[in-house]
């Protein structure tokens, strides 16, 4: 009924205080995709401005990670792994979509406060911000995979046709990340707790998250499905089973995506509440 | 379509003080003051509405409308509630009563260089900002050139910003801004960026966007800009609409009438230190010639500077005096009320008493610009009984003073009216 109050003739805008809740107005995104896209592309174009080795950092960052969680879980503490794969790209595995979703979660939740010169300066659907930090990790994430590729070619593991659901596990990491991101992006243009308290969330999250080890190691089948209540883990099976061919998450990752959904859906309707006053109180 | 573009109504933005003043409140302010609030809920069985002197009216009962192609001034003083208009007219805030209705794409220069990322080119910088004003991106690139030419600074579009003078910074940015063509325009004192012969170019840009037919809202301290650009203006005052008018009675209006605040100060018991005694300063203040405390004054006319004090006990040698300093502190001048021999004879001994100093600044000596005015009270060589390097401000405006119909800036502290003469030899 707002919506339609809003838009009385064409080119006309009528602003007045908003009361209760909003339409989500999504398409409002897709009429500033361009912006989406500058803001995605500044990210990703001033990551590895001065730096001495630029873009080898999003190389060498997991593959540094990889070798200590190797030596360390896999050889002298000997944790197991799935199918006998050996230890390295077991890890490695589950790294890249663990990486690429905390980093996002990093970013996105921060978006807001670390972009308050625009949020009160300019006009533009708010949304923009939080999404556009998600993607530049994306770029990392791709460099990265090259490595993998290699990784597994060194072990003989032959990729199979299942590597044509990763996007769409890629799409589900990221869509996690901007769920969780929505809410704590939000929550921190007032509280600036939850700047302090993201490290820990994610530092949580990854032992929460089969990186380091096997999902299997959770006992019953009813307990998988409370484990897939947290949709990386979902994610980093289906990982897995895509380029390893381990068992198949099905059921798990059906629960991932509803939990995913529920949040994404929530958060966006507490950020469009929100919304209007992060100019003012940013 | 209604020759309407900007129709204003009832119009009222209230802010939280508490919002303002701590601005970063945590979570554990809110918990402490949900569960304080909760208390006294269980308490009373009901709550108290909001606490009034918890919030403040930036704008309250603001209505106007701004026809099709027309430039309207916006005019006030810092805290009327001229930047909370502009911000609710480009969308960033939300009104809290009363509503805007807008017939156009609407876009906001609000402060230029929104968005400039230091790390990126020239280049870069440019389609960015462009993206972050509104701009499609064919739009950017079909304009690209003309940004370029216009901003002076092609030899270094492909350095990093960062490496730019503020200068080229500026320029720069004026430039993508001026490109965008919305049609309506708020603007806010982007004016003031850049040197000279940039500023000019920037006022005739704005001239040109005027002459397209495009409805400008224009946000302005420099009247003399405010007397040019536009045809009529509206005067804000703590937030409420006081004028609308001709922009030349509109800001005969805002020159001449209730800014007394910001010209004069008084210092309370408090604030003056024990060693000043027994110099006591109450008060000081600006007066135009008609003895009304102002805060702007014009070029063309004399003003009078007032200090009030009280000597609770004689002082032998005493001298009151100024400083005048530019906003940018250069020094303009120093002046005591005891500087000249016959005043020092007659007030070598200055008894217990209320006093005031008062001293006038001729007419035609002041350039425009923004001033502040420091005292001074003391024995030479001696003691130095009380000082305020920064006792009140304010702004000089040029309308009158030679030259102006020059639409530039005239560089300099001081615009006598010097006397010429031109003789064919």
């Amino acid at each position: 009924m707002e919506k339609q109050a809003l838009k009385t003739e064409a080119g006309t805008l009528i602003l007045r205080p908003a009361r209760g809740w909003m339409a989500l107005n999504l398409l409002d995104l897709w009429k500033y995709r361009e912006l989406l896209y500058f803001l995605t592309w500044r990210d990703i174009k001033v990551r590895y401005k001065q730096a001495a080795l630029g873009v080898a950092w999003a190389i060498l960052q997991p593959i540094m990670t990889m070798i200590i969680f190797s030596v360390i879980l896999g050889y002298l503490l000997g944790v197991p792994t799935d199918n006998d794969i050996p230890y390295p790209v077991f890890s490695f595995v589950a790294l890249l979509p663990w990486q690429l979703f905390a980093s996002a979660l990093q970013r996105t939740g921060v978006s807001l406060v670390g972009n308050a010169n625009l949020l009160t300066k300019v006009y533009f659907p708010r949304l923009v911000i939080p999404v556009s930090a998600v993607g530049a990790g994306l770029v990392d994430f791709l460099i990265s995979f090259v490595v993998l590729i290699g990784l597994m070619l060194f072990y003989k593991i032959e990729l199979t046709w299942n590597v044509l659901w990763l996007p769409l596990l890629v799409l589900l990491a990221l869509l996690t990340a901007v769920a969780v991101g929505l809410w704590l992006a939000a929550l921190n243009v007032q509280y600036r707790d939850v700047q302090q308290m993201i490290p820990f969330i994610i530092q949580a999250w990854f032992y929460a998250s089969p990186v380091v080890y096997s999902s299997t190691i959770i006992p019953s089948e009813n307990w998988q499905l409370v484990y897939a209540l947290n949709p990386m883990a979902g994610v980093i099976q289906g990982f897995r089973w895509a380029l390893l061919g381990t068992q198949a998450p099905d059921a798990s990752l059906a629960v991932s995506s509803i939990v995913v959904l529920l949040l994404l859906v929530s958060g966006l309707y507490f950020f469009k509440r929100m919304e209007r006053t992060f100019a003012d109180i940013v | 379509m209604s020759k309407v573009s900007v129709r204003v109504e009832q119009l009222g933005k209230c802010y939280r003080i508490g919002a303002l003043t701590q601005r970063h409140d945590t979570l554990r302010d809110q918990l402490v003051d949900f569960s304080s609030r909760l208390v006294g809920r269980l308490r009373r069985r009901r709550t108290a509405g909001p606490d009034p002197a918890n919030y403040v009216w930036a704008l309250r009962d603001i209505s106007f409308e701004v026809e099709r192609g027309q430039v309207l001034g916006v005019i006030g003083r810092n805290g009327a509630g001229k930047s909370t208009l502009l911000k609710i007219l480009s969308r960033i805030t939300d009104p809290t009563e009363g509503s805007v209705t807008i017939r156009g794409r609407v876009g906001s220069l609000l402060e230029v260089g929104t968005g400039f990322h230091p790390e990126l080119t020239g280049r870069e910088n440019i389609f960015l900002n462009g993206a972050i004003l509104g701009m499609k991106r064919t739009e950017i690139a079909r304009k690209f050139d003309e940004i370029v030419d216009f901003s002076e600074v092609e030899k270094f579009i492909d350095t990093p910003v960062k490496r730019y003078s503020s200068g080229m910074y500026l320029r720069l940015a004026f430039a993508v801004a001026a490109h965008l063509e919305p049609e309506i325009l708020v603007v806010d004192e982007v004016l003031a960026v850049g040197d000279a012969e940039f500023q000019k170019k920037c006022l005739g840009k704005m001239g040109d966007v005027a002459q397209q037919g495009r409805t400008v809202l224009f946000v302005s301290h420099n009247m003399s800009a405010v007397l040019r650009l536009t045809q009529e203006a509206i005067v804000l005052e703590k937030g409420q609409l006081v004028m609308r008018a001709l922009s030349p009675e509109a800001v005969d209006f805002y020159l001449s009438s209730g800014h007394a605040r910001m010209g004069e100060r008084f210092w309370t018991e408090e604030e003056v230190p024990s060693q000043a005694a027994p110099f006591r300063p109450i008060a000081v203040r600006l007066l135009d010639k008609k003895g009304n405390v102002v805060d702007t004054v014009r070029s063309t006319e004399p003003i009078t500077l007032e200090w009030e004090y009280r000597l609770s006990a004689p002082i032998t040698g005493l001298r009151v005096g100024f400083y005048l300093n530019t906003a940018r502190a250069e020094a303009v001048l120093t002046s005591f009320d005891t500087d000249e021999a016959g005043m020092f004879e007659q007030y070598t001994n200055r008894a217990p008493g209320h006093y005031a100093s008062r001293c006038t600044i001729p007419a035609d000596i002041l350039n425009q610009g923004r001033y502040s005015i420091g005292v001074n009270a003391s024995t030479y060589h001696v003691k130095r009984y009380f000082q305020d390097e920064q006792a009140i401000e304010f702004n000089v405006d040029a309308s009158g003073a030679p030259g102006m119909q020059w639409h530039e800036p005239h560089p300099g502290v001081i615009r006598p009216r010097l006397e010429w003469s031109i003789d064919q030899i």
